[in-house]
């Protein structure tokens, strides 16, 4: 995984609470078994809508997504996660994520940044009054900063660390496999199998 | 301080505490795999040339692009038949059993674990999707997990957690006849909200939850992902062991002796203490359905669509959007909107007992002219079960479609799509802009609601038909 710092990029305002999984990719672009190659199925059937914000200058080239409260919500579709950074998106803030989906966004590398809802609505005056405006997203100050507008969000603390570092889960986790064997031989026989 | 269910399983599993800000590491007892949400995790197992850890412990089928009219021919559609038979090739690379469409044990992944015995009390049920809050309903710890994380499990058989937080579900009193565990589930997301679970395992509680069978108790876990919950739970009990009880993967023998006497522990101390607690009184429950675009946005069948003019701004934006995307007007009778497609299936509600009630209020009526009754079973063991007791025939005879087990119409991957306005009672579990086809409109209903709506052409309960149906499921 691509280690995550900082982030400059336009911010994109999406004001639409409780965004869905099947909203940000159907399902009819799931069938795919690449890991890349979802950005035609991003909002897809949002994106038929001349007035949908990704089909307007310059909020089609941002990288920091400001979406209304419970982004991610439904499905566990990882392709959701895919398709927003297939499509550019590094940064998505919210006031509250789907669990799943913020769980996915830490393994691929998209930062899912939860802000206090009255702070969301700032960013989104804030974009909007100058179209095309850079947000700054510090993973180390845990903060967003607009202009004069400054901020903060919060991500757990592990998840921070390990987009900091750019670390694979699985390989922290071989570090103990002594410890998963060990919890192996301890198992109860009653427990299932599916052979 | 005692503990909860959830806790318990939890503490059951800890491979390894975690230290400081770190996430402890969960043991998983079983993973279950299906064709749309493994092909990357497969492929990034090969890239760092990787083994699965425990294929004794993962189970395959084939479920989301099944085509339910004819499934033992050819998939048309060229990417999802590359999609299923990736998963034959991987499963087979890697040592996996499968349920391929055709056999008599294929199903929705959902269905097919607790069929076969696998799914167990106080064991930790993973799977790539978000429906595998099912699970919970035997008092397992079972949630939804990405393909990042399906890599993970192949790998490590664990999975690194936070500690959830715990939320009662207490379901006080007696349903009354014609009100049903999906009912139930869709009043608790209305009330607490599609984000009110997040962050929480939901415990499902009370004389309520003690009277449900195991197939009603699954219908409710199965949809407290939609409530935002991690994963959903009830304590086991005589029901779930005679559930369980000669079922091809559960403990025989003094083996089915221990694993009782363990079960009877896993239920929450008297004095443990929820993060959360929500009352819901079941006996003033009556038939729930949805109207908007998301499952909380619900109402009892008896009221009428809401009217954005008396809300506050926000709820006033969301609901007009809600509203205008499903072509109601505010207002208006719930009873009184039509429907085009009735869809009885999905993991949530294609269970036997879905089947027979939904058959008893089809029995001699018939569906109404200009509506399509789908009926899909979960597995083809409900197909094989449906058909012994006649009830494909009460489907057939009443005008319904009678297809074969896959998730349909449930979310519009598969050839079983809405066409754009059409409208749906569905007895699944998502109603979002889309879910069951570009521009579809769906209605969230259980199977008695779905029954007699298709008899009557209009959103209904069985009590709206003549003479009057009435069924406790």
């Amino acid at each position: 995984m691509e280690k995550f710092t900082t982030h400059t990029g336009i911010g994109t305002p999406l004001r639409v609470s409780n965004v869905d999984t099947d909203q940000i990719i159907p399902a009819v672009f799931l069938k795919r078994v690449t890991r890349t190659g979802f950005d035609d199925g991003l909002f897809a059937s949002w994106r038929s809508d001349p007035s949908f914000v990704l089909n307007q200058e310059p909020y089609d080239r941002g990288s920091v997504l400001v979406a209304g409260s419970d982004f991610g919500t439904g499905s566990s579709r990882e392709h959701a996660v895919w398709a927003l950074m297939d499509y550019g998106f590094r940064v998505v803030v919210s006031s509250r994520f789907g669990e799943i989906f913020k769980g996915n966004s830490s393994k691929a590398g998209l930062l899912a940044a939860t802000v206090d809802q009255s702070d969301v609505e700032l960013l989104w005056k804030k974009i909007e009054s100058r179209p095309g405006l850079e947000l700054t997203v510090d993973l180390h100050s845990k903060t967003i900063t607009a202009e004069d507008l400054v901020v903060p969000f919060s991500v757990d603390d592990y998840t921070r660390w390990r987009l900091l570092e750019g670390l694979d889960d699985i390989g922290l986790t071989l570090r103990h496999e002594e410890d998963i064997t060990a919890y192996e031989q301890a198992r109860p026989s009653h427990k299932p199998t599916t052979v | 301080m005692g503990r909860t269910l959830a806790e318990k399983v939890w503490d059951q599993h800890v491979v390894r505490q975690g230290e400081g800000d770190e996430p402890d590491l969960l043991y998983i007892d079983l993973h279950l795999v299906h064709e749309v949400t493994s092909p990357q995790a497969f492929d990034g197992l090969r890239l760092h040339g990787r083994t699965l850890r425990r294929p004794d412990l993962t189970i395959a089928t084939e479920d989301h692009n099944v085509p339910t009219l004819d499934i033992l021919a050819p998939i048309a559609d060229e990417v999802s038949a590359t999609q299923v038979a990736t998963l034959r090739r991987n499963v087979e690379e890697f040592g996996v059993r499968l349920f391929p469409m055709g056999d008599a044990n294929q199903g929705i992944v959902h269905m097919i674990g607790p069929e076969l015995g696998l799914t167990q009390p106080g064991t930790t049920v993973v799977c790539g999707d978000s429906h595998t809050s099912t699970h919970g309903a035997f008092g397992a710890l079972a949630f939804g997990i990405g393909t990042s994380e399906v890599e993970h499990v192949m790998a490590t058989q664990t999975l690194p957690l936070k500690p959830f937080r715990t939320m009662a579900i207490e379901i006080d009193g007696e349903l009354r006849p014609g009100v049903t565990s999906k009912d139930v589930i869709l009043k608790v997301i209305s009330q607490i909200g599609t984000g009110g679970g997040a962050g929480y395992v939901l415990e499902y509680r009370g004389e309520a939850v003690r009277n449900m069978s195991m197939e009603a108790r699954m219908t409710m876990c199965n949809m407290s992902i939609e409530a935002g919950g991690r994963a959903g739970m009830v304590a086991p009990d005589e029901t779930t062991f005679a559930y369980l009880k000669g079922r091809p993967h559960a403990p025989q023998g003094a083996e089915w002796d221990a694993a009782v006497a363990a079960w009877r522990e896993l239920r929450t101390d008297d004095d443990a203490v929820f993060d959360a607690v929500v009352h819901i009184d079941a006996d003033s429950l009556t038939p729930f359905v949805t109207w908007g675009t998301n499952p909380g946005q619900g109402l009892p069948l008896g009221e009428s669509v809401p009217d954005p003019a008396t809300m506050d701004d926000d709820a006033a934006a969301a609901t007009r959007k809600a509203l205008a995307y499903m072509g109601l007007e505010p207002n208006t009778k719930l009873r009184d909107i039509a429907v085009d497609v009735v869809f009885l299936g999905s993991c949530t509600n294609a269970r036997i007992e879905d089947f027979r009630a939904a058959a008893d209020v089809l029995r001699g009526n018939r569906v109404a002219d200009g509506v399509q009754m789908l009926v899909v079973p979960g597995s083809m063991a409900v197909k094989a079960q449906a058909e012994a007791e006649g009830l494909d025939q009460v489907f057939l005879d009443a005008g319904a479609e009678w297809r074969n087990a896959g998730c349909s119409m449930c979310l519009g991957m598969n050839p079983d799509q809405l066409a754009p306005g059409q409208r749906c009672a569905s007895t699944s579990n998502r109603n979002f802009e889309g879910r069951q086809g570009r521009g579809g409109r769906t209605h969230l209903v259980s199977p008695l609601v779905a029954a007699a709506t298709a008899v009557r052409g209009t959103l209904s309960s069985p009590e709206d038909l003549t003479p009057t149906v009435l069924t406790t499921v």
